[in-house]
């Protein structure tokens, strides 16, 4: 399938969803499937540097979490532009902002892409192990210059009032699940021609044997440069709208571990060398989180995450994709 | 002049550093030595104060008492926790990136389980000493930190000791450079790879009675160690203990005189800024092979 076929087909699949939904007309639906969605991105993105090239981002909520804080600058600039910026520059900026959300989703995916570029090269060169602990490091760096930077709130924390209506979408939030929407498209098309193009098969040689692939004269940091930025744009893209959808933005649920958990087991759940998988990874686990937050409490929905991903780790290591595989393959045998 | 608060500083930040070096050795042990990167070990640390704080709720004891009759509670689960990883990644060869998820998930369900039984509130343990210091001149040493501090070091001399100078401890170091070698002098390194990593697992009881001597507890207290205990292991040197020892004395020291000086809501990057440093610079750290 082309990829412009390919793209074609998730835009319809996304309009039919969003009309589904608005036939229904529960804003609720709305609210938890932005979450779901945000973890498709989410999920997504870590796979591109997870399950392509096998390095380990424990640091997500790090990346997520820049793209949050960028809108909550953005908007808090907006804001506050007779205070802080310089007579001269005043009525430029004023022409400029507020910013319509899209473009800053596009700022927070070049901050935390910019961000990517800089940890790669201070940690890529490294085994894949320091990777990981470095993504850590960074992310706890990040959050106590967060809860030391008064201007966007500091550790008391921001509030970001979205507007009330947008013409045709009506409600905010049904606004943010469209752009959510278009993000996962972009996820997923992205992450399907990486998977299908030579840089793919690099990355899939940068999982299999680092050494092996530097020898035979692929460019191996040069790729895993690449695989970072990408996969912190997607990050920071899926946390720019997340401070209009929640409407208070502390640095403890910026930087929630959960996420960084969320977007490790999806992948990890779903399979994490096909596309697909992320996606199935975070339907199921965030549609069932959904539920047990609703029906039971939220602190049993992390438990179920926590399980799972130790028990997928274990008994299936190749995740959902991996047994459909398998189960497919024992029937074409038979 | 700012003298003897800088004096003070370093001192509190010598006893914190001891305290680090508890927390640390177990991940020197099973990341450094094993090549195990068992990130969930800060949240057995916290399952430790746990444990101290019901016992010393219930019965009044010690905390470093209740650790020392934990440790065998700990060496099992440490087992436990090294067959099943074993059988599921080592034995396949490498695959790193699923035993890290593993660990990942250890960390967090232990925090979410410690979550729903305790809830979030602040615990802490009663022990009489904890209100009280011992004054020196102008240099000021409160009991909190200087019990743990030394019971602390006196863990580490003997852990090192144990290490360098017996049959076992000496495989244990061997096993990391040379397992098949090991196995030619009739030595099953899955073995003693199963006893090092149950040793690590049980040093988290006691960095567990220690912190919450130190400082009140809440479930995910474990995170803030996360970075720190790898920070200071990376620092050391991977596999050196007396590596470990002087990167965390050194972390302590900074990260005191820094909240001293610049207020306590900076420490935490210190000490990440310093890691990113290290291996940046110097990937092999101070005392590292």
């Amino acid at each position: 399938m082309r990829t412009s076929v390919f793209t074609l087909i998730l835009i319809l699949i996304s309009a039919a969803l969003y009309f589904a939904f608005r036939t229904i007309g529960n804003d609720y639906l709305f609210f938890a499937g932005y979450t779901v969605l945000q973890y498709v991105v989410m999920a997504t993105a870590w796979n591109i540097l997870g399950g392509y090239c096998g390095y380990v981002n424990f640091g997500s909520a790090g990346f997520f979490a820049i793209g949050v804080y960028s809108s909550v600058f953005l908007h808090t600039l907006a804001d506050s532009i007779d205070d802080v910026v310089p007579d001269a520059l005043q009525a430029p900026l004023h022409a400029i902002f507020p910013l319509p959300l899209p473009v800053m989703v596009v700022v927070g995916g070049i901050v935390a892409g910019l961000v990517g570029l800089g940890m790669g090269y201070l940690t890529l060169r490294l085994r894949g192990v320091f990777f990981a602990i470095a993504t850590l490091a960074l992310a706890v760096v990040m959050e106590t210059v967060i809860v030391n930077w008064s201007f966007v709130g500091g550790s008391r924390g921001a509030y970001v009032i979205p507007p009330n209506d947008v013409p045709f979408f009506g409600p905010y939030i049904q606004f943010l699940f469209v752009l959510m929407l278009i993000l996962v498209v972009v996820a997923l098309v992205t992450a399907r021609a990486i998977e299908r193009s030579k840089l793919g098969v690099g990355f899939a040689t940068i999982r299999d044997d680092e050494l092996a692939a530097e020898a035979s004269g692929v460019p191996t940091l040069r790729l895993k440069l690449i695989a970072t930025v990408v996969s912190g744009a997607l990050f920071g893209m899926a946390g720019a709208p997340f401070p209009y959808y929640i409407g208070y933005v502390e640095p403890g649920s910026a930087f929630n571990l959960s996420y960084a958990v969320n977007s490790i087991a999806m992948p990890m759940i779903g399979g994490t060398t096909f596309w697909a998988g992320p996606l199935i990874g975070a339907l199921l686990l965030g549609t069932l989180q959904q539920v047990a937050t609703v029906t039971i409490s939220s602190a049993v929905n992390l438990l179920i995450v926590g399980l799972l991903l130790i028990g997928f780790v274990i008994l299936a290591p190749k995740g959902i994709v991996g047994l459909w595989q398998k189960w497919m393959g024992k029937r074409a045998k038979s | 002049m700012q003298f003897d608060l800088l004096i003070n500083a370093i001192i509190a930040g010598l006893m914190l550093g001891a305290f680090y070096a508890a927390v640390t050795s177990g991940i020197s042990i099973s990341f450094g030595m094993l090549d195990i990167v068992n990130i969930a070990h800060p949240g057995f640390i916290i399952l430790g104060s746990y444990i101290a704080y019901i016992v010393n709720v219930q019965l009044g004891a010690d905390p470093i008492v209740i650790a020392i009759v934990a440790l065998p509670a700990f060496y099992a689960l440490g087992s436990i926790i090294y067959e099943i990883y074993y059988r599921s990644f080592e034995k396949h060869g490498q695959d790193s990136l699923r035993g890290l998820a593993f660990f990942f998930g250890l960390l967090f369900v232990t925090e979410v389980v410690l979550n729903m039984v305790f809830g979030v509130d602040y615990r802490s343990v009663n022990v009489p000493y904890i209100g009280g210091s011992l004054t020196i001149g102008w240099m000021e040493f409160p009991i909190r930190m200087l019990v743990p501090a030394v019971v602390s070091i006196l863990m580490f001399g003997g852990l090192q000791i144990y290490l360098s100078r017996t049959f076992i401890g000496r495989a244990v170091m061997a096993v990391s450079q040379d397992p098949q070698a090991l196995q030619l002098m009739a030595v099953d390194p899955i073995r003693i790879k199963r006893i090092a990593f149950s040793i690590s697992l049980a040093t988290a009881s006691m960095a567990g009675a220690f912190l919450i001597i130190i400082q009140p507890v809440i479930p995910s207290s474990g995170r803030e160690y996360i970075g720190r205990v790898f920070a200071i292991c990376v620092l050391g040197g991977l596999g050196s203990l007396p590596g470990t020892l002087i990167a965390a004395l050194l972390i302590g020291v900074i990260e005191s005189i820094t909240s001293t000086f610049y207020g306590p809501s900076w420490a935490p990057a210190v000490s990440f800024g310093l890691l990113l440093l290290t291996l940046a610079v110097r990937p092999s750290g101070l005392l590292g092979r």
